[in-house]
C-alpha cells in the first residue's frame, strides 16, 4: 500500500490553492494566515491536536464556514464558497465521521440527497427518477466493492463501516475533483478502516485529490504523499510524507 | 420473512391501520347502528377538516418542528374570509385573503423559531393566543353574522354517492392528500423534508436549505389549517372567535397515532388520515352507545398510547429480521 514512493505530478497548476486563510470566531483566531496547496491525484494528511485549525480549514473548503480574509482558488479560479451546495458544484466532496446520512431514509436516497435527479421539472420543484437512482446507486457501491442487498434497504441497517462506503461511493458518484474525508475512520473496525483507506488508494489511480483527516497518524501516514500539520491556527509543518515518521510527526503536534 | 413484507410492516401507519380495521370489524359487531349509511354520513361529515389540519401537522413534524397555533388560525382565517364577505367581498378573493393570512402566521411561527432560534414549541404556543386573540379582536365582540344566502355547495354541498352522502369537502380532502402525498414521495423536495427533520446537519452538509425548507412547511401547515377552517365554518354556516379551540390536539393525536415520530424524518400522509378517521371513529362510537362523553379523552390517550407502542413494536421488529 506504499503509494508515497510515487508522488503526483506537481508541475501542473494546484488543483486547490488557498492562500492567506484568516478565521476568527468571536475573539479567537482560529486560522491563522494559512496557506495550502493539493495537486491533481494527491493524498494529504492534515494533523494536529484538537484546536489545531484542522477542522476550520477544511469547513471552510467544504462550505460549512467562510473565511473571514483570504483567497481560495479551484484550478487557478478564484473562488467564493458559499455554502456545502457551492462547494459540491466545484467538485469539491467530504466525507463526516459523522457519515452524513439520514438513517431512516434509504440508500438511494441518502445517495442523491439535495440533487436528486428528475424525471421532470427543476430542483425544489421535480419529480425524482427513483428507477435512476436506484440504479445509479448500485452501480456506485459495486464501483468501491460494496455489495449490498438493495438500494431501498435503509441506512440505518447498514454497519458503520458500510455508510462510510456509502458515502464515498456517493462521493465518486458526483465525479469529485477533491475530496475531504474528516476523522472518517473513527468508531470504524481495522478491517473497515483499512477498507475505507484502500479506497482513498484507488481514488488517487483516478486522479482525486484526497485530504485525509485523522487522530490516527498510522492511518495517515502509509497512504499520504504530504504531510501538513497544524497548530494553534498556524500551518508548521509542509512535507512529503517520506522525509517524516510517525513518531516525529507525533512528536510534532503534540 | 419477504423483504416486501418487512417494509410494509416497517411503514409508519402500518400500527393505525391495524387499529382502524380491527375497531371497524369490533364496533360493527358490539353495535348495529354503527356500520350503517345514516351514521357513517354522520361520521365522515367533520373528517375533512381535523384530516387536512393533521396532514399540515404531520408534514411540519417530519421536517423536525411543530406547530400549536393550528387551532386559532382554523378559527382566524374564516374569522378574516367571512367578514370580507359581509363587507361585499367576493367569496374566492374573500377565501384567498384567509388563507394568505394563515399563511403569514406560518410566516410567523418560521421566522421566529428559524432566525431567533427559539423552540417552534415555544413560538407557536405564544401563536396559538396571539391569533385567537386576533380572531376575537377582529369579532369586535360581537361575531359577524354567517351570509346564510351564500352558495357553499361547491366546498360542503352533499355528495350524493348511493349509500352515503358525505359532504363535497371529502374530495378536497383526497385531492390535498394525494398532493401532499405524491410531494413527499415522489419529489425531490419531500426528500429533502425527510432529511431535515431525520438528520438535520447531515441534511444541511448535504446543501439542502433546511430553514427554507422548513420555512415552506410552516406555511404550508398554517394554510391547511387556515383551509379546514374555512370548511367547517362554511359546513355550519357560523363563525365564532372560539372555532377551533382544542384542535391543534386533536390534529397533533391524530399525526401520532398515524405514525408520525416527533423526532422527526418519519411519518406519512396516510398515517395523518387514518389517525383522524380513528380518533373520530371512537367518538362516534362512544355517542352511538350512550357512553358518558366524558369518557372521550380517555379513549384517545389510550388510543395515543397503544399506537405508538405497536408502532414501536412493528417497526423494531421489522428492523430486527434483515434478511
Amino acid at each position: 500500500m506504499n503509494v508515497a514512493a510515487n508522488p503526483a505530478p506537481a508541475v501542473e497548476e494546484p488543483i486547490i490553492k488557498c492562500v492567506g486563510l484568516q478565521k476568527w470566531y468571536g475573539a479567537v483566531h482560529a486560522l491563522k494566515n494559512v496557506d495550502f496547496h493539493a495537486a491533481r491525484g494527491e493524498v494529504i494528511g492534515l494533523v494536529g491536536d484538537n484546536g489545531a485549525g484542522k477542522s476550520t480549514l477544511i469547513k471552510i473548503l467544504s462550505g460549512v464556514h467562510t473565511q473571514d480574509k483570504g483567497e481560495i482558488f479551484i484550478e487557478g479560479r478564484s473562488v467564493s464558497i458559499t455554502g456545502p451546495e457551492v462547494a459540491m458544484g466545484l467538485g469539491i466532496e467530504t466525507i463526516y465521521q459523522y457519515t452524513a446520512m439520514v438513517p431512516e431514509m434509504s440508500i438511494a436516497q441518502n445517495f442523491f440527497i439535495g440533487r436528486e435527479p428528475l424525471k421532470f421539472g427543476r430542483p425544489g420543484f421535480g419529480i425524482v427518477d427513483r428507477e435512476k437512482m436506484a440504479r445509479e446507486a448500485m452501480e456506485g457501491l459495486r464501483g468501491v466493492g460494496l455489495h449490498l442487498r438493495g438500494a431501498d434497504t435503509p441506512v440505518k441497517a447498514l454497519s458503520g463501516g458500510q455508510r462510510q462506503g456509502v458515502a464515498i461511493a456517493r462521493a465518486m458518484h458526483f465525479r469529485s475533483k477533491v475530496l475531504i474525508l474528516d476523522e472518517p475512520t473513527n468508531h470504524l473496525s481495522v478491517k473497515e478502516t483499512n477498507k475505507v483507506l484502500d479506497h482513498v488508494v484507488e481514488l488517487k489511480g483516478l486522479g482525486v485529490t484526497s485530504i485525509f483527516i485523522s487522530h490516527n497518524l498510522h492511518h495517515i501516514h502509509p497512504i499520504s504523499d504530504r504531510i501538513v500539520a497544524m497548530a494553534r491556527g498556524e500551518k508548521i509543518a509542509d512535507l512529503p510524507a517520506s522525509e517524516i515518521s510517525v513518531d516525529e510527526m507525533t512528536r510534532m503536534i503534540s | 420473512m419477504k423483504p416486501s413484507v418487512r417494509n410494509l410492516m416497517a411503514r409508519p401507519e402500518m400500527a393505525a391501520l391495524l387499529i382502524f380495521f380491527a375497531l371497524l370489524v369490533v364496533f360493527s359487531v358490539l353495535n348495529d347502528r354503527f356500520f350503517t349509511t345514516g351514521n357513517m354520513t354522520v361520521y365522515l361529515q367533520p373528517i375533512p377538516e381535523i384530516a387536512i389540519v393533521a396532514m399540515g401537522i404531520t408534514i411540519l413534524i417530519i421536517a423536525g418542528e411543530f406547530d400549536l397555533s393550528v387551532g386559532s388560525v382554523f378559527g382566524l382565517s374564516p374569522m378574516v374570509t367571512v367578514l370580507l364577505m359581509q363587507n361585499g367581498w367576493p367569496t374566492a378573493a374573500a377565501i384567498l385573503v384567509g388563507l394568505l393570512i394563515a399563511a403569514l402566521i406560518g410566516f410567523g411561527n418560521g421566522l421566529i423559531t428559524l432566525k431567533l432560534k427559539i423552540p417552534s414549541f415555544i413560538a407557536t404556543l405564544g401563536m396559538l393566543f396571539m391569533a385567537r386573540s386576533l380572531a376575537v379582536v377582529l369579532a369586535g365582540g360581537f361575531p359577524p353574522i354567517f351570509p346564510r344566502e351564500l352558495n357553499v355547495s361547491w366546498l360542503v354541498g352533499r355528495l350524493d354517492l348511493g349509500l352515503v352522502t358525505p359532504r363535497v369537502s371529502l374530495l378536497y380532502m383526497i385531492a390535498i392528500a394525494l398532493v401532499l402525498g405524491f410531494v413527499l414521495r415522489r419529489m425531490d423536495f419531500g426528500h429533502w423534508i425527510f432529511a431535515t427533520g431525520g438528520h438535520p446537519q447531515a441534511a444541511r452538509d448535504m446543501g439542502i436549505k433546511t430553514k427554507r425548507v422548513k420555512m415552506a412547511c410552516f406555511m404550508l401547515c398554517a394554510a391547511l389549517a387556515g383551509f379546514a377552517g374555512i370548511i367547517q365554518s362554511f359546513r355550519v354556516k357560523v363563525i365564532v372567535p372560539n372555532l377551533g379551540t382544542g384542535l391543534e390536539m386533536q390534529a397533533i393525536a391524530a399525526a401520532v397515532i398515524g405514525g408520525v415520530a416527533l423526532t422527526g424524518g418519519v411519518g406519512s400522509i396516510l398515517g395523518a388520515v387514518v389517525g383522524t378517521l380513528l380518533i373520530a371513529m371512537i367518538e362516534n362510537i362512544l355517542i352511538l352507545s350512550g357512553v358518558n362523553a366524558n369518557w372521550f379523552m380517555f379513549a384517545v390517550g389510550a388510543m395515543i398510547v397503544v399506537a405508538v407502542v405497536l408502532n414501536t413494536q412493528t417497526r423494531l421488529k421489522a428492523e430486527g429480521m434483515k434478511g
